[in-house]
């Protein structure tokens, strides 16, 4: 299992990156991993990583598309601007969460 | 990952139900991964984006030799059943509720969510004028009326996939 370090500590990810231990996941690391992305965090990005989180921990999976839209009141446009080209997949990965393994 | 996809035009040519679904979710699917995506909708795909009847489209129950009642494991369902009044109705009702519990959105829904993805939404101009279609008739989401010439300058340098 791949280990890389990020904001100074090292972590276990899986061949694409993400994190395989939430537990190793801080705020200080979700910058860093967004930095990998060329993203830097604000609140709009913040409210999607935070609905993430609250939704894994309920459900046990990353929300798709739609229930953020419709349960994370959080539209597709807000989606695509904050994380451009990949928005769920990049915003699973800097929440420290792994790869969606939904279509939609 | 140097042979990624960045490009791919997809053309839905039918409208029933299973005829739609798998090039919107192909389309939505591209943007997801950050690829560029056109929709090319032609004959009777168009009804997938024509305000009055997108929202009531339906999955056909003659002449599908795999369909299978009462789910996708159980017995072949005969022809002459499957043309009795409201059996299309019925087994499109199924669908939808599967569809809802694993959050495939409606179709309008979804056409509007591949169209705020970034996805591009066009019409066939042959369809068109063979069905005697205006602007007017289509949901605010489709960008423009194509003929083919147009659709080949647009789908130049990516992918193109006829389903």
């Amino acid at each position: 299992m791949p280990t890389k370090t990020l904001a100074g500590t090292p972590v276990d990810t899986d061949e694409e990156g993400f994190l395989v231990n939430h537990s190793q996941w801080n705020k200080d690391i979700a910058a860093a991993l967004a930095a990998e992305e060329g993203i830097t965090l604000g609140d709009g990005h913040w409210k999607v990583l935070d609905f993430i989180d609250t939704d894994f921990k309920e459900k046990g999976a990353v929300p798709g598309m739609r229930r953020m839209n419709k349960v994370g009141n959080i539209p597709t446009k807000d989606l695509y601007a904050l994380f451009p080209d990949g928005p769920i997949k990049k915003a699973a990965k800097i929440s420290g969460y792994p790869k969606p393994a939904s279509c939609v | 990952m140097s042979d990624k996809i960045k490009k791919v035009s997809i053309i839905v040519s039918k409208g029933s139900l299973d005829g739609i679904y798998p090039g919107l979710i192909m389309g939505n699917g591209a943007r997801m991964e950050g690829i560029e995506a056109n929709l090319f909708f032609t004959f009777f795909g168009l009804y997938a984006i024509l305000k009055k009847y997108m929202g009531s489209i339906k999955i056909a129950t003659v002449g599908n030799p795999a369909m299978r009642v009462p789910d996708a494991k159980g017995f072949p369902l005969p022809t002459i059943l499957g043309a009795l009044p409201g059996m299309s109705a019925f087994a499109t009702h199924m669908m939808n509720k599967e569809m809802e519990a694993l959050d495939i959105p409606p179709i309008p829904e979804f056409i509007e969510m591949i169209h705020d993805a970034g996805g591009k939404i066009y019409a066939c101009k042959a369809t068109v004028d063979m069905f005697h279609l205006t602007l007017a008739d289509f949901c605010p989401q489709m960008d423009k009326v194509l003929t083919v010439g147009d659709f080949y300058d647009i789908a130049a340098g990516g992918q193109i996939i006829f389903t």
